[in-house]
């Protein structure tokens, strides 16, 4: 009994392989049938798809504020400095000094927003390296191992299989929030926390692509012609796996910036409260939502157009990347 | 009988308390709320709560959730003055009389008291609850049961603090007349008697549902379907996960309740419980998240505060340098402008603090060292200790609404900001607070200076800084056996009286050693429908709904 | 049939001891006890020490181990240390609210979700798909207790339409026997209580359906748009069968398959939704209670609650595979 096994499992990702978009359904030429075009002709196909597009300006756009925070504000992030101007139900709105007003805390809002996607990149990406790492790790593990075959690679695929089994079994949320609990609130435990989340989902990922990568013609053909099978699988089953892992990531970009304000929503984010970042503004401020709610909505709009533009990045990239909309 | 003390009836908080509840405030909204209950009496009283009660026998209770039920349910011997925290002859003990040595109690009973299981309440059950509160078994002297007897009355019959037990015996004098003898004097005994933990309770019901040596004596039959009381209401049902519900009892010896029916629901959040309020669902809510209240107010819902009656403080771990240092705590006590601190965390109404208890508790002394705010003090002071610019550790709790702190993370900046200014550095550290933050303070000596506070239970000095600086703990990492035996010497005084002079005395001490910062007294405040009137707020939240009215 | 849910059946053995074992290690590994949670501000060094002996928590590890494997083996779960309640007791009593809470928002995303993903793939590149598309993917992008908080000030707080908080108004003093209250008022013909309890789902499962509907729009869409390309579809449509026929007898039965999976796992991703709009709306499910123990520090309630839903979530995925082989004849030969 085989089960076509998505590569989901968690939040934001999704076992679409969206076939047949209308802009992408072009050449079907001979130099994309090699391998080592693989990659240029998922970017020509990128480059006419409008999704793609939107989601890569969006991301860009979040990178380049990310990075150039400082130029685009004249204050520092949690700064609090007008702390005194703040009531427990009143925050002063928008000022000469201060375009967007101050945030709950005294801290300038624009500021605070312009930092926090700093701090929402670094989040996203290190929890994301993380899981990546350890996930890949494992399902390469697992998949190579299950692709080469024998008693004792159905044995180590079975048992890493398992571990991954019990580790999605907990929910990712619970899982994220204990492992918070055990370091205590600070950057670090959140990134581990999300990391640890999507850990299971790339090794489901990749182990799923490899084995199918194993039983593919190209793999039977070349074992057919002698090759050793632990050649095979290191030298072609797992580049070749490679790819829905990068969107994978992609996608999960998306997830961890909302899972840290998820975090910060059970209060377990970092441990300065007046810290530029998305998820923790929103939660301070949503005590405040009857009086001032542009507290919250304005980072709870900017964590949603960020996660939105890595998912139609990340969706638009697996289109490009699936060879079955090259026919 | 010239050698008794007659009992000292206060009527010193009632002009300043007694906050009572009027009528319809302008309100803007029609009141559909009641499940039926039009015009006078009648009635279900819909109230919100943060969490469900643990234990419907509140002698295995210290949680103010298990409290706010029982006090419906029971009575104890002692009442509280309405809307302040003093003792009062309101409950079932019409008067007292103390021997001078402060060794026996005599206790006159109310008559014509019956329990809602029928039974007669007279001085055999007072006795009865004595007793069987100091020959509790072994297995439920454990604080997390039985804390508030070990606390206050030292140890049991059995046990590891067997020696250390302040009860001696009761004895009966007819029906109406009971006496308490205890070993050793207590100036806070009568106080003491007005915790919801020490309310009787129906012999015949205790002795055929309760069982004090079960594994849990909080899952019995009796702590949760069959608690008998003397109180305006008796138990209906505990929908566990769900809600209470009560209804009024009949045969109740004091004012009947207008309304027929309470229920009391668990919601966690003060959001959620705003929004269970403004969307009808509820007629009333405890504990108002700070930033809830103008927007309640301008929406027509009535906003009730009670008297602060706690203290929130900025504490020092001595243990740790530089705090070991008077001057650098001294210079923190000058940095930091508690009118901002009020002004900008915490709720309108709330009052700064001079020292680590209220003006309304026996014993505060009106001339200690307050260290007003002073920066350029703070600053000459940091660089004469040497610290000018180095960076210390501030710790606070997220996740967490206490009434005496009610936004910790508000409170945390602005303190910050207000000791940045005068040049020092704050490394930040947050902590959950259920268990990790209390953990770190009071089990551990890992944290710097830190937020924390404290409610009274009742009106007893060593109730707030016998509590904190009773003896050596970590969380103020400093031994001081001088101060820790003069509050011993004046808990074993025999009446309020003789104690008060030296609990000044000892207030004045605790200021000049500063071990910590008193912040503020914050308000904590309840919510209520336009339709609600007649709930009378406590300091000491001793509210009983009997004279709650819905429209 | 029967083997094969045996066979399944035993394997969850093997999971669910290593899962024992973890979850042992994992609450012994949270810093604190509940010592210090249960008393508050006011605990002193030395009571904590004797709460800790009387739970048996200074014991050495492999004891208290042991003592925990022993009572599982006789089916005793132990008991919450905050209010001494059997772990079962409160599992019974708290699971339905977010069981009721997580079958609505699944109901809401597969009765909208599969329609509009449908429609979606048949009107590809149209103004409908690009709606139904990018509306999809902000559902994802949405943090869900924000969604939530935004549902419940304009339904609830401005507008009045719907109750915000809590399951059943509590005036209603319905009977409960299975604590599903919309079923409890459809079993005792309670109608009010049971349209009550319905209106007081309507909100919280708006939110928590947001992410699994977007997922299975999409699901849908690209699974009937792979499906419409297979020959034996344009078979189909070249015999002359009416544009319904087909759809209905061989495009969404194909198309079925992938959904079901995502429904499967939807239900188990469900959870993390579920703390958030149960915090969000004052629901007592055991989302928020387990959240709550683990702050508490309540080690029984840990161990048994995350054990049920590691069970209770392989049994969801056993019924998906079954589910296949009903839908696809194919999957069940093999």
């Amino acid at each position: 009994m085989t089960i076509p096994l998505p590569p989901s499992g968690g939040g934001a990702v999704s076992a679409e392989t969206a076939p047949g978009t209308p802009g992408a359904a072009g050449p079907g030429t001979s130099d994309e049938d090699r391998g080592v075009s693989l990659w240029r002709g998922a970017f020509r196909r990128l480059r006419r798809n409008p999704t793609a597009i939107v989601g890569a300006v969006i991301v860009l756009a979040f990178i380049l504020v990310a990075l150039l925070a400082p130029l685009l504000t004249g204050y520092e992030p949690g700064a609090a400095q007008d702390a005194g101007e703040i009531t427990p139900s009143s925050v002063p709105g928008p000022s000469e000094d201060h375009w967007l007003g101050l945030d709950s805390f005294g801290s300038d809002l624009w500021t605070q927003l312009v930092y926090g996607a700093r701090q929402s990149l670094i989040y996203g990406v290190v929890s994301t390296a993380i899981g990546l790492a350890v996930g890949t790790a494992m399902g390469a593990l697992a998949g190579g191992f299950g692709a080469v075959g024998g008693r004792v690679g159905q044995w180590v695929d079975t048992a890493v299989m398992r571990v991954v089994d019990i580790w999605l079994s907990i929910p990712s949320l619970l899982l994220a929030v204990s492992i918070a609990a055990i370091l205590t609130q600070s950057a670090y435990a959140v990134m581990i926390a999300i990391g640890a989340a999507q850990v299971p989902i790339f090794a489901r990922l990749l182990r799923g692509s490899m084995l199918a990568q194993g039983r593919s013609d190209y793999v039977l053909a070349a074992s057919a012609l002698g090759l050793r099978k632990r050649r095979i699988v290191m030298s072609h089953v797992l580049p070749n796996s490679v790819g829905p892992t990068i969107v994978q990531a992609t996608l999960n970009l998306a997830t961890a910036i909302i899972e840290v304000a998820a975090l910060s929503y059970l209060g377990l984010g970092t441990a300065d409260p007046a810290v530029a970042e998305w998820g923790r503004m929103l939660v301070a401020a949503q005590d405040r939502f009857d009086e001032s709610p542009q507290l919250a909505i304005y980072p709870g709009v900017a964590i949603a157009i960020t996660a939105l533009g890595f998912t139609l990045f990340g969706e638009a990239l697996r289109e490009a990347l699936d060879p079955r909309t090259r026919r | 009988m010239g050698l008794s003390r007659k009992v000292r009836l206060a009527t010193v908080g009632l002009a300043a308390g007694a906050v009572i509840l009027t009528g319809c405030a302008e309100s803007e909204r029609d009141s559909s709320s009641g499940g039926g209950g039009e015009g006078d009496g009648g009635g279900t009283f819909r109230f919100a709560a943060s969490a469900e009660p643990v234990s419907l026998d509140p002698f295995f209770a210290s949680d103010g959730e298990s409290f706010r039920v029982s006090r419906q349910i029971f009575e104890g011997l002692v009442g509280v003055e309405p809307g302040t925290a003093d003792p009062a002859p309101t409950g079932l003990a019409t008067e007292w009389e103390s021997s001078e040595d402060g060794l026996t109690h005599t206790f006159t009973l109310r008559e014509g008291v019956t329990f809602h299981d029928g039974s007669e309440f007279n001085a055999d059950a007072v006795c009865f609850n004595f007793d069987r509160w100091y020959n509790m078994p072994e297995s439920s002297q454990v604080e997390s049961l039985a804390y508030y007897y070990g606390a206050l009355f030292g140890g049991f019959a059995t046990g590891d603090n067997a020696d250390k037990a302040i009860y001696d015996s009761c004895e009966t004098n007819g029906d109406t007349e009971a006496t308490i003898t205890l070993t050793q004097p207590f100036s806070g005994f009568i106080a003491a008697l007005s915790l919801p933990a020490f309310a009787m309770q129906s012999p015949t019901a205790l002795q055929e549902f309760q069982d004090d040596g079960a594994e849990n004596p909080t899952t019995t039959e009796y702590a949760t379907a069959e608690p008998s009381g003397t109180g305006p209401f008796q138990l209906e049902e505990w929908n566990q996960g769900t809600d209470v519900r009560l209804t009024a009892y009949d045969d109740y010896w004091g004012e009947p309740s207008t309304i027929d029916e309470a229920v009391v629901v668990p919601i966690a959040e003060p959001r959620g419980r705003a929004d269970a309020l403004r969307a009808d669902e509820i007629d009333g809510y405890d504990l108002v998240g700070p930033a809830d209240i103008g927007g309640l107010e301008d929406e027509g819902y009535q906003v009730v505060n009670r008297d602060p009656f706690n203290v929130l403080y900025l504490g020092f771990n001595q243990a740790k340098a530089p705090f070991d240092d008077i001057k650098v705590r001294q210079a923190i006590a000058y940095a930091i402008d508690k009118e901002e601190v009020v002004s900008a965390s915490l709720p309108e109404g709330s009052e700064v603090a001079i020292e680590f208890m209220p003006p309304s508790v026996s014993g505060w002394a009106d001339d200690v060292e307050t260290y007003d705010y002073d920066p350029d003090r703070a600053r000459q002071l940091l660089e004469e200790a040497g610290v000018a610019g180095d960076t210390i550790q501030f710790n606070y709790p997220t996740d967490v609404s206490r009434p005496y702190m009610p936004s910790p993370e508000d409170t945390f900046n602005v303190i910050r900001t207000q000791l940045e200014e005068v040049g020092l550095d704050i490394e930040p550290v947050a902590d959950r607070w259920d268990p990790d933050y209390l953990n770190k303070i009071q089990g551990s000596e890992n944290h710097g200076i830190h937020l924390l506070g404290w409610t009274g239970d009742y009106n007893d000095t060593d109730n707030f800084i016998g509590q904190f600086f009773g003896s050596e703990k970590p969380e103020w990492g400093f031994n001081d056996p001088q101060l820790f035996q003069g509050l011993s010497e004046a808990r074993q005084e025999p009446s309020v009286d003789d104690a008060a002079p030296l609990y000044e005395d000892l207030n004045r001490e605790v200021m000049e050693l500063l071990p910590g910062v008193p912040l503020a007294h914050p308000v904590p405040s309840l919510a209520f429908g336009p339709g609600v009137s007649g709930y009378e707020a406590s300091p000491v939240q001793d509210e009983v709904w009997n004279t709650v009215t819905l429209d | 049939m029967l083997r094969f849910v045996l066979r399944r059946l035993g394997l969850l053995v093997p999971v669910l001891i290593g899962l024992s074992v973890l979850l042992f290690a994992w609450v012994r590994a949270l810093p604190g006890d509940p010592a210090r949670a249960l008393l508050g501000e006011r605990a002193t060094p030395e009571a904590v020490e004797r709460v800790r002996a009387a739970y048996g928590f200074d014991d050495p590890l492999w004891q208290q181990y042991f003592r925990y494997v022993g009572s599982l083996l006789r089916g005793d779960f132990g008991a919450s240390v905050r209010d001494g309640r059997p772990v079962v007791d409160t599992f019974l009593e708290k699971f339905p609210a977010t069981a009721e809470l997580g079958i609505a928002a699944l109901l809401i995303a597969v009765i909208v979700g599969v329609p509009l993903g449908y429609l979606a793939a048949r009107n590809q590149g149209r103004a409908l798909d690009t709606f139904v598309v990018s509306g999809s993917l902000l559902g994802v992008a949405t943090p869900v207790f924000f969604l939530a908080i935004l549902l419940k000030l304009v339904f609830s707080t401005w507008l009045g339409w719907l109750p915000s908080s809590l399951r059943q108004d509590v005036t209603i003093d319905a009977t409960h026997i299975t604590n599903f209250y919309v079923l409890d008022g459809i079993l005792t013909r309670e109608w009010d209580a049971a349209i009550n309890a319905v209106a007081h789902l309507v909100l919280p499962s708006i939110a928590l359906a947001t992410i699994p509907l977007a997922i299975i729009v999409r699901i849908t869409r690209a699974s009937v748009a792979e499906v419409m390309n297979e020959d034996f579809v344009r078979t189909a449509e070249s015999k002359g069968l009416s544009a319904g026929v087909v759809s209905r007898r061989h495009v969404l039965r194909n198309a079925l398959l992938p959904v079901v999976t995502t429904i499967g796992l939807q239900a188990g991703l469900l959870f993390s939704g579920a703390v958030l709009t149960e915090t969000v709306f004052g629901l007592q499910g055991i989302g928020q209670y387990l959240f709550e123990s683990i702050g508490r520090r309540d080690y029984p309630v840990l161990q048994g609650y995350i054990l049920f839903i590691a069970i209770i979530y392989s049994l969801i995925n056993l019924l998906v595979d079954l589910a296949y082989g009903v839908i696809d004849p194919r999957v069940r030969v093999s």
